[in-house]
């Protein structure tokens, strides 16, 4: 049985079909939680107490909201660009889909094991951009049309401090793998041997960029209600809106695993001595998507033009320093090797 | 059919589909999505000759953020496409006799196509197979070892480009205002804010302000 599925194409094809499968109805399910998780801690810091109605604690209200918005009808504007404007949506969904195809949960357990595999999320979610764009442009409207362009500035210009700080990571451990970048994480010394230690300011700005790579508050100026309405959505309801809000959210649950395995070890178990495991990698994606949904509680939006000048004139000039200083480091080996896991070629 | 065939063919024909769909499309904003397909095409190609890393390059650097850049520019544009339909007409004959025109250099050219006898020997230089040695440090190894030199002067050459650009548009407008970050931070609330008291049906005084 098992020589069917690694020997024949056909098997081969419905094994991975089968893997892609299980994780991405996990990851879905799991959103469905992490939403309702979301508006719980939201809710929970403005002293209110957030969806509680359907099922116990209100814990099935991801599930009715769903139902609620495949039942709606689907409006599309006169003015709009018909086929644009559907792709668009489902552009944004994808996108945030096949990115999981690379993230490793425990070791072995990815779907496909890329040599590339960073660099292919980073081109993965420089895509995610499209299906906003396309968005706004199709909707043939104001809001909308402001808000993709807004948009489109915003992620280009935090991917380049994203991939700097990724490029320090990839430094210090000599490959693009994932299964390889958690893999030299590992020590002795348990979470003192993760990437946060050393990288420790770029811990801070990575989180700061995803933040705004995915439109997060305080960063969603695309979508900002006091100035856009809604932004690049204002034009779209039902399916098509719920296709744009899940890929949303699945790019920042993507963020949060690809911090824990750049920074925080992946599945790798923070005490030395307790065994790794799946659970490792939930639980640090739970805490960050903790944090994520806090900073919404918690900070007010931030100005366009403050955006930008964080993004160009703060975080670029830091990450760039920062490759430096780690390339030398790791050259040269300083603070015991801290800084380089691998053989270098010297 | 193997599975990489039937990728290759889909890939390819998508490619070509693409492509001709960029010159044919009346929207521009269409031509540049079009585009942007025909580049993921090539992009699923590269990962199929084994050359990932290339791949991965094209889309990251093409696609995440050039035609980004592109489309914004595009979308911006102010067409008018009766216009453009009626020049169209006018440029077709000129147009097709550059066509004609290229198309005979061409047949020219590779009509007496030789290659220098240096050439195969060139093309048989030692590359190392993808299945020892993964693409990116092949590539390292090439750009970052064996042409160092050439590799940073190239660098230099697209710094003084860029250098260039800057210094031929920059130009100091002193009508325009311009927002000074440092100083807006600095600004003490107490010189910059004052509170009056107002009495009760009073006429107001202060700037612009109008009581009632």
């Amino acid at each position: 049985m098992m020589e069917f599925f690694t020997n024949t194409n056909l098997g081969i094809f419905l094994w991975t079909l089968g893997q892609a499968l299980i994780v991405i109805v996990a990851i879905l399910v799991a959103l469905a939680f992490l939403l309702y998780a979301d508006r719980k801690i939201w809710a929970a810091v403005q002293l209110r107490r957030g969806p509680n109605v359907v099922g116990a604690f209100g814990l099935l209200q991801s599930f009715a909201d769903f139902i609620k918005y495949i039942f709606k009808e689907i409006v599309i504007p006169a003015g709009a660009d018909k086929a644009v404007f559907i792709l668009a949506p489902m552009i944004s969904l994808v996108m945030a889909t096949i990115a999981w195809a690379v993230i490793p949960f425990n070791e072995g357990w990815v779907v496909a094991d890329l040599n590339v595999g960073i660099l292919y999320i980073f081109a993965v979610s420089g895509l995610e951009v499209y299906g906003v764009i396309m968005g706004g442009w199709a909707s043939n409207s104001k809001y909308p049309f402001l808000g993709s362009l807004r948009s489109a500035a915003q992620m280009i210009s935090y991917e380049v401090s994203i991939g700097f700080i990724i490029v320090g990571v990839l430094l210090s451990v000599g490959s693009l793998n994932l299964t390889e970048i958690v893999m030299a994480q590992k020590s002795d010394f348990g979470l003192l041997g993760w990437f946060w230690l050393p990288h420790l300011p770029m811990v801070v700005l990575f989180f700061v960029s995803a933040l705004a790579e995915t439109n997060r508050p305080p960063f969603d100026l695309p979508e900002a209600e006091s100035e856009l309405v809604a932004g690049y959505m204002v034009e779209y309801s039902s399916t098509p809106f719920l296709l744009f809000m899940i890929g949303e959210y699945l790019a920042i649950v993507l963020m949060t695993a690809l911090m824990s395995i750049l920074f925080f070890g992946g599945w790798l178990s923070p005490i030395p001595g307790l065994a790794d495991g799946l659970h490792w990698m939930v639980l640090k994606m739970l805490v960050l998507f903790f944090l994520i949904s806090m900073v919404k509680a918690i900070v007010p939006r931030y100005r366009y033009d403050q955006l930008m000048r964080i993004g160009w004139k703060v975080f670029l000039p830091l990450s760039l320093g920062w490759v430096v200083w780690v390339a030398l480091a790791a050259r040269y080996e300083w603070l015991w090797g801290l800084y380089v896991r691998w053989q270098t070629g010297a | 059919m193997t599975v990489t065939a039937f990728a290759f063919y889909v890939f390819a024909i998508s490619a070509i589909g693409a492509g001709i769909l960029v010159v044919f499309s009346r929207n521009p904003v269409h031509s540049v999505l079009w585009l942007i397909l025909a580049f993921i095409s090539a992009a699923g190609l590269f990962v199929l000759m084994g050359a990932e890393f290339v791949a991965m390059l094209l889309l990251i650097v093409y696609i995440g953020a050039v035609a980004v850049l592109f489309l914004f520019v595009v979308m911006m544009l102010d067409v008018d496409f009766a216009e453009l339909k009626a020049s169209m007409a006018e440029y077709l004959p000129l147009g097709l006799l550059i066509g004609v025109v290229l198309l005979i250099e061409l047949g020219l050219v590779f009509a007496h196509w030789n290659f220098a006898p240096e050439a195969a020997a060139l093309r048989a230089s030692p590359t190392p197979s993808p299945a020892e040695i993964a693409n990116t440090q092949a590539l390292g190894a090439v750009l970052y070892d064996q042409y160092v030199y050439l590799f940073e002067i190239a660098g230099l050459i697209l710094l003084v480009a860029m250098v260039g650009a800057i210094v031929l548009t920059l130009r100091h407008r002193p009508d325009v205002k311009r927002q000074d970050v440092v100083a807006q931070m600095h600004r003490d609330p107490k010189a910059a804010v004052t509170l009056i008291d107002m009495k009760p049906g009073q006429e107001g005084r202060a700037h612009g302000f109008r009581g009632k």
